[in-house]
């Protein structure tokens, strides 16, 4: 028999930590249905029954406000769990508890545990648990899940509970809400009983039903007439408090908690102290220090990740893939007298298409090593308060910082990294404009324009463009906030967690879950895209293998759309096909440049490519082409990153759409307004 | 005196009295801990003046000062 168990807990609990523990190297990371949030699940090991541990959403509350908290709450209710495991954080126990009152009220046995119990007892303060567990009708347990303390006990008391039969029905009656409005519940639970699907969580149902959780109305399916009664309920307290039911439960709660904290808590230290975290803080966010030190950090993991050792790991994987792979491939298909489209197919498009993703995938794990590291340290909250109040002004969140200035090194693992952002809008957002930061790929492009019209002034016209990014980033999170993205705004309540020095373990398991749904999709997506460049790109309509790109299906394309550019100012099918291949990766922009101007594959600095270049282009029309580079859709592999997080083809379609919509009205504004002031 | 939390000072400490408002962010701050008879200390603001830092319930809690305004202490 299988049994599952589901852990529930507040972010920050430990709770990645205990189910890690718990489950070893079995998990399984995948989405909730319709939504970005990962699903892990894993079996327990240590234990020879069949256990499956089920990691909820981390969340303070199963109010019907979050994406989080509604997944946490239909999966408790639709699949029902042998046993909710609840995860607290000890050293922030009254806060904890506020979730731990809502789930003990679902009907399902449920296990309390106690985690970080070593820096409770480090303080000198202590918890009565087993008062505590006549509190709540629950078995409480304490654990120190980051030393492996207490972990195996809780999933044997976890089995203990699921195989007695009985559900005591003691832990529903905790009175946590005062007299009038538990006959209220009573009374409510009594007649909706029978039209819900079980009967386990009707406590829960009836205090949803009072609070008028719209969300739990459509779920739990009940008769208009019956909800007009339960209306009638609510009207009646709240206008006998005066007051809304809403906050009279949130109240009660937190009085019941308040109460039992006082009878089972006793803390040495007095309060006021400065912890070890406030003190970090008052350097940390510090009125002065803190915009520099924030800046310092970005640089630090900028440099680090694409600077020396970034480029150095893309360097060794690429002559690793590139060159010894694509050779012994090469000499195989030899020597087994492959026809020469199938090695071209092999070596050129598969090996070559996926070798330029992947070698990214070492940079990627740097970038998410540094991203794990400042999340569990806890520092990722505090760049987000200090950066809040100005990308506010954008309709973007403090922790939109992140993501973007990574867009300035990859585009690809920026966008993965917007999965740091709670809020549904403002992910959208970030994701949409993100790729407007310059990207690595995108300065050789740069590099050869600049070197070959404005040879007196490259670093500053090179600035401008990446200024240039910035600022219609700007521009568009003002328009879109305006626009497709209106709403009211979203609240800003975020907790700053204690400082705590990660674990190494901790770290590497984050960053690896997130590098390898990088892996996947290059394995996937980007693999069938390389393919199909590949083919557009070295076959003409009639499937003829070409030599010169300009007969293949993509230089037809080219030649098609090129008009499409004229009023850019680079209507010469040249520059369309070179764009289209520039979604392989942009750098790729060049070599096809050079390709097509029959000098060959060439380095941006190429002073062959510069003078055949110079013959087609003039000053402003470069720089119209450098805007056009800058913005228009990203690469495949920043595409399926897209795809990945936005979890829809309409909103993806939407940004690199809007994305290349942008590009098109700057390039325009650029090469019409420019020719209107008399610029050539 | 009953007075909005955004006009208190850094240091400064209140009793929550009342959350004005409804729906998503009042709900958030009150599953926060943000509820009647809470008392609740102004850490910091921000170093561009918003959002603000308080300590509430034994931890440290941020909200932008709009939230702020709509939190009664006395």
């Amino acid at each position: 028999m299988q049994y599952r168990f589901a852990l529930v807990g507040n972010p920050n609990c430990g709770k990645t930590t205990m189910f890690n523990e718990i489950t070893g190297s079995t998990q399984y990371v995948g989405n909730w249905p319709g939504v970005t949030i990962e699903k892990k699940e894993g079996k327990a090991r240590k234990f020879k029954e069949d256990i499956r541990i089920i990691d909820l959403p981390g969340i303070y509350s199963l109010s019907p406000y979050s994406m989080e908290e509604i997944i946490a709450r239909d999966y408790i209710i639709d699949e029902k769990p042998d046993v909710i495991i609840n995860i607290l954080d000890a050293t922030n126990i009254e806060r904890n508890l506020y979730l731990t009152t809502q789930v003990i009220e679902l009907g399902i046995p449920v296990v309390v545990v106690l985690n970080i119990m070593d820096e409770v007892e480090s303080r000198g303060d202590s918890i009565d648990t087993k008062e505590l567990e006549k509190f709540l009708g629950t078995p409480v347990l304490c654990t120190s899940a980051n030393k492996g303390k207490g972990v195996s006990d809780v999933v044997q008391k976890a089995l203990e509970l699921a195989q007695t039969a009985a559900v005591k029905a003691a832990n529903e009656r905790v009175c946590i809400f005062d007299e009038k409005i538990e006959k209220c519940i009573t009374e409510v639970e009594g007649k909706i009983s029978s039209y819900l699907k079980e009967k386990h969580y009707s406590r829960w149902a009836a205090i949803k039903l009072l609070e008028g959780d719209e969300k739990a109305k459509e779920k739990l399916n009940i008769p208009s007439e019956l909800l007009t009664e339960i209306d009638e309920y609510k009207d009646r307290l709240e206008k006998e408090y005066d007051n809304d039911m809403e906050t009279m439960v949130a109240d009660n709660r937190y009085r019941f908690i308040s109460h039992i904290v006082g009878k089972t808590v006793k803390k040495k230290s007095g309060r006021g102290e400065l912890t070890l975290s406030d003190k970090i803080d008052r350097v940390v966010t510090n009125k002065f220090l803190a915009i520099p030190l924030f800046l310092a950090v970005m640089f630090a993991v900028f440099q680090v990740t694409f600077g020396a050792i970034g480029s150095f790991t893309i360097d060794w994987v690429d002559a690793l893939i590139n060159d010894s792979l694509a050779g012994l491939v090469s000499g195989w298909l030899e020597a087994a007298g492959a026809s020469e489209w199938l090695h071209e197919l092999i070596v050129g498009g598969i090996i070559g298409g996926m070798g330029s993703m992947l070698v990214f995938v070492p940079q990627i794990m740097i970038l998410f090593f540094f991203i794990s590291l400042l999340e569990d340290s806890g520092y990722m909250a505090r760049a987000a308060f200090v950066m809040d109040r100005l990308l506010r002004k954008f309709g973007l969140s403090g922790k939109s910082f992140i993501p973007m200035f990574m867009g300035f090194g990859c585009t690809t693992p920026a966008v993965m990294a917007t999965r740091t952002l709670e809020n549904e809008k403002d992910r959208k957002l970030t994701i949409m404009l993100t790729p407007f930061m310059s990207c690595g790929a995108r300065l050789p492009v740069y590099v050869l324009f600049a070197a070959a019209f404005f040879a007196k002034n490259q670093s500053i016209v090179i600035f401008s463009i990446y200024v240039l990014g910035i600022v219609v980033a700007v521009l568009s999170g003002i328009i879109l906030k305006n626009t497709i993205l209106k709403g009211d705004a979203e609240p800003f309540v975020m907790e700053l967690p204690p400082y705590r020095i990660p674990t190494l373990k901790g770290i590497s398991i984050h960053m690896w879950d997130r590098g390898k749904a990088f892996i996947k999709k290059a394995g996937t997506v980007i693999f069938a895209a390389s393919v199909v460049i590949w083919f557009l790109q070295s076959f003409s309509f009639n499937l003829q293998m070409v030599e010169d790109p300009a007969d293949s299906i993509f230089g037809y394309i080219g030649k098609a759309i090129a008009p499409l550019f004229a009023p850019l100012g680079f209507g010469d099918w040249k520059s369309s096909v070179a764009l289209l291949t520039g979604l392989v990766a942009k750098e790729v922009v060049v070599a096809t440049m050079g390709i097509l101007h029959g000098i060959g594959e060439v380095a941006e600095d190429s002073v062959e490519l510069a003078a055949a270049l110079q013959a087609s282009f003039t000053p402003l029309k470069a720089y119209a082409f450098m805007a056009f580079t800058l913005l228009y859709v990203p690469c495949v592999a920043a595409f399926a990153a897209i795809k990945r997080e936005m979890n829809s083809w309409k909103w993806t379609l939407m940004a690199v759409g809007y994305q290349t919509g942008v590009a098109w009205i700057v390039a325009f504004i650029i090469y019409q307004g420019g020719r209107l002031l008399g610029l050539n | 005196m009953e007075r909005s939390l955004k006009l208190l000072k850094p240091g400064e400490k209140g009793i929550i009295v009342k959350i004005n408002g409804e729906g998503a962010v009042k709900r958030r701050l009150m599953d926060m801990g943000v509820t009647r008879g809470a008392e609740v200390l102004v850490r910091k603001v921000a170093p561009l003046g918003d959002p603000i830092e308080v300590n509430i319930r034994g931890y440290e809690l941020t909200f932008r000062k709009s939230e702020a305004e709509n939190i009664l202490v006395k």
